[in-house]
């Protein structure tokens, strides 16, 4: 059943790594700058202070640790599911060394202070340069494996990851439109956008929401469809049930961004579209789940002892409840509530820790220990530690910051028998602070948890020695 | 023009525009749901296909709480798009906008609110100051619209004047704090004065003599220099002793500094000039609430008197010293 060729699991390796390195990167600048909130004295120089590393925990947590875990689990399943080696392996090479480069100068360029001032776009125009050319390689590099794959059909998980690849490029390209400044008739590092305005506004929310719907949901899923389903021994739930879930959602996303920008200068019509679709996205949206945790049925028994699969099927139990929260949010009414409040920022953690970073944990401890020639992690228990200290932390967060949001909303909204305010905005402030100390303590478990991982996987790495399993040939048709 | 209609299409095609593309992208999803719902399925059977050894599909069915979630959302979505705007030129048969719903709730509040700040109106400003209900209010009013640029508790900051005391920039009468309120304040101070052709040595004894009014630390030698110069630069507008005068500049030789009364600051403040503004509220609060504003202010320890020291103070020649000016910067 084996060929000679090998898969190419050095760019997957190095993807992997980097996905928990820069993981621990991302939650500690998260930690620091959620301490700045509590103890604002520890704004010390400009550089760090929280205004300049707020981006760069966004920034670090999606791209460096969301962007690498996307790109070692996808190189890793579409070799697999394909039969074949990785297409181009200098260019996926080059995919590594460059989004790394593109890490780097994003980790010195925003404490510098250059940013577009665009929300997870801040990222100034030769930096964009670099991303688009890392990332049309990064399309050719998957595309071309799907191009030369042994199997007839195209594997589900790829259906998502290659979504993600096309989506984000366009989202890239259209929202990264801008004018470099000349000082003196020399180029500078700063730009301004193509775009003024609401329609600045508009386009910037179509890229901010589909970075998430895209990047941090089509992508992990991706990444779902196939680890899940592996790790479990079970085959997916439903096919038909992926197929329509899969093309509901990559359609509906695109709509969805107006929502941020609720009851602004954006025209009635352009808000309502954005909400009814944001509703329409829940189904779609929960097809993912229930073909993840239904993948379980009928093997309920291995989540006991097996942490890699709690993680994952957590992951799927948050990624439900922040795709029921995120239509909830869209609603007009509810929006008038929760928007500029502590709510958005405990609903995105919802998702990106209990989420994107929980089935990230699953996947990379299921790459680790088969990229490193080795059958199993260093230690399942420090697994099982890791995923009850993440949970925790993940709980702590979202519930401190829901309590928190809703209270902000309240607060601000309260008026006196006059028609006065209430509550001034530094009194709404004052009341956060015990949340936002809460949302210390459960980001920094978070972090701890992150650190645990590392130390397992380089454990687990001493132990074993960089292994490409060779190639197999695809089953029969039967 | 018309504030109700925000919808900024510039001509009737994109207006349909956005009515078919949205139509269609709805329905769309309602129709692709059915057509994929008939599609074949096999429960319990896998669909035949693997990868990777072992990765397979069942082949079930849609789950039906699933598709009934699905199409209801869709219905809904059709439902919202008949009631509310979203269709183009098409506004929604409720007529909603938020525009509307901004006007309505105002005008609600309006009616029920106005009666409540309106009876203080005919009050006199002292009289307002010294109720206790008109205080409260006034206090809302300050915190919610004063209090970002002159503190929670009205004390100000660098630039932002101190509404405690008994010092005035613009005067501390009702009338001109209601002024100061209704019409904001421009204020500024050239950069170098009245002699633009100050060198940083001249600026430096500028400063060390602007510091010796006020009885500061100062280098006698500079001072002595920066006396000489004062008339050519700053008596203009400080007046020859450096007492101020309302409304045209600060008081140099009390002890409130605005900006700070290091050496560093005043020569920052000769050599570049000052810009400062208070931006006019009564457009927004209207006349009933910057009347319980003024009467705040004013009772907030420093108000002055209508008539005698302040209103003598002008009929003296302005530019002489005003002996009657002496708490004013």
């Amino acid at each position: 059943m084996q060929s000679q060729a090998t898969y190419n699991y050095k760019v997957v390796r190095q993807f992997a790594v980097m996905t928990v390195i820069w993981g621990i990167v991302g939650m500690l600048v998260g930690v620091i700058i959620a301490s700045q909130l509590v103890w604002p004295q520890l704004n010390v120089v400009e550089w760090l202070s929280y205004g300049r590393l707020r981006p760069l925990h966004t920034n670090a947590v999606i791209f460096a640790f969301g962007g690498c875990a996307l790109f070692a689990t996808s190189y890793y399943s579409v070799q697999r599911t394909g039969h074949t080696t990785l297409f181009a392996p200098g260019l996926a090479a080059f995919t590594f060394w460059g989004w790394q480069l593109v890490i780097l100068l994003a980790a010195l360029s925003l404490p510098l202070g250059f940013t577009t001032g665009k929300e997870y776009a801040e990222l100034e125009w030769p930096i964009d340069i670099l991303i688009t050319l890392v990332w049309v390689s990064y399309a050719i590099v998957f595309f071309g494996t799907l191009a030369i794959r042994k199997t007839k059909h195209i594997y589900v998980s790829n259906w998502f990851f290659g979504a993600m690849i096309l989506a984000v490029a366009v989202l890239h390209l259209v929202n990264s439109a801008e004018i470099p400044v000349l000082a003196a008739g020399i180029l500078t590092p700063k730009s301004y956008s193509a775009y003024a305005g609401v329609q600045d506004a508009m386009v910037q929310w179509w890229y901010g929401h589909n970075a998430v719907g895209f990047f941090l949901t089509a992508g992990f899923l991706g990444m779902m469809y196939y680890f899940v389903p592996k790790q479990a021994g079970r085959p997916v739930y439903s096919y038909r049930l992926s197929v329509v879930h899969f093309w509901a959602l990559i359609f509906t996303y695109m709509w969805a961004g107006p929502h941020h920008l609720h009851y602004t200068a954006l025209p009635d019509w352009t808000q309502s579209l954005g909400m009814i679709f944001s509703l329409i996205l829940l189904a779609p949206s929960w097809g993912g789940m229930i073909n993840g945790i239904m993948t379980l049925s009928g093997a309920w028994h291995k989540l006991r002892d097996d942490p890699i699969l709690k993680f994952m099927i957590t992951s799927l139990s948050f990624y439900g409840m922040s795709t029921f929260e995120g239509p909830m949010m869209s609603i007009k009414t509810v929006n008038a509530l929760s928007h500029y409040t502590d709510w958005t920022v405990g609903h995105v953690h919802s998702g990106a820790l209990g989420w994107v970073a929980m089935i990230t944990a699953g996947s990379i401890y299921y790459i680790i220990p088969r990229v490193f020639g080795r059958t199993e992690m260093y230690s399942t228990r420090l697994i099982n530690v890791h995923f009850w200290i993440a949970t925790l932390g993940t709980v702590l967060y979202i519930a401190a910051l829901w309590i928190s949001g809703v209270m902000q909303g309240l607060m601000w909204r309260a008026t006196n028998v006059d028609g006065t305010l209430t509550y001034t905005f530094v009194e709404a402030v004052k009341a956060s602070y015990p949340f936002w100390t809460i949302r210390i303590v459960g980001g920094g478990l978070f972090l701890v948890g992150m650190l645990i991982m590392a130390y397992n996987m380089f454990k687990t790495i001493g132990q074993g020695k960089a292994v490409d399993a060779p190639v197999l040939l695809p089953a029969a048709a039967h | 023009m018309d504030f109700n209609n925000t919808n900024d299409f510039v001509s009737g095609f994109w207006s349909l525009y956005v009515i078919v593309i949205t139509l269609v992208s709805v329905l769309g999803c309602g129709v692709f749901l059915l057509v994929q719902d008939k599609a074949m399925t096999n429960a319990g059977n896998t669909t035949g296909h693997v990868w990777d050894e072992t990765l397979e599909e069942y082949s079930n069915p849609l789950p039906n709480w699933w598709r009934w979630m699905f199409y209801i959302t869709v219905v809904f979505a059709l439902v919202y798009l008949a009631v509310y705007p979203g269709l183009g030129y098409f506004g929604g048969s409720f007529g909603w906008t938020a525009r509307g719903q901004y006007d309505g709730e105002m005008k609600k509040a309006d009616e029920q609110y106005a009666p409540i700040f309106n009876k203080f109106l005919k009050m006199d400003v002292k009289a307002v100051a010294a109720n206790p209900e008109a205080k409260e209010i006034g206090q809302r009013l300050f915190l919610t619209y004063c209090t970002q640029c002159h503190g929670s508790d009205a004390k100000g900051g660098k630039g932002f004047p101190n509404l405690t005391d008994s010092d005035w920039l613009w005067g501390g009468t009702p009338d001109k704090i209601k002024e100061s309120i209704t019409k904001g304040r421009d204020a500024m101070m050239p950069a170098k004065g009245t002699k633009p052709d100050l060198t940083d040595d001249e600026i430096k004894d500028l400063a060390n003599y602007v510091r010796s009014l006020s009885g500061l630390s100062a280098d006698a030698a500079r001072v002595e220099k920066g006396k000489a110069l004062f008339p050519l630069a700053c008596a203009a507008c400080h007046g020859p002793e450096g007492k101020g005068n309302v409304g045209v500049a600060p008081n140099l030789t009390d002890k409130t500094w605005l900006y700070g009364s290091s050496e560093d600051e005043i020569i920052k403040g000769i050599s570049h000039g000052r810009v400062n503004r208070m931006p006019a509220w009564g457009e927004f609060l209207g006349e009933a609430k910057v009347h319980l504003l003024t009467a705040y202010v004013y009772g907030l320890g420093g108000g002055k008197d209508e008539p005698a020291a302040a209103e003598a103070a002008p009929a003296a020649p302005a530019a002489d010293a005003a002996p009657a000016a002496t708490e004013k910067k």
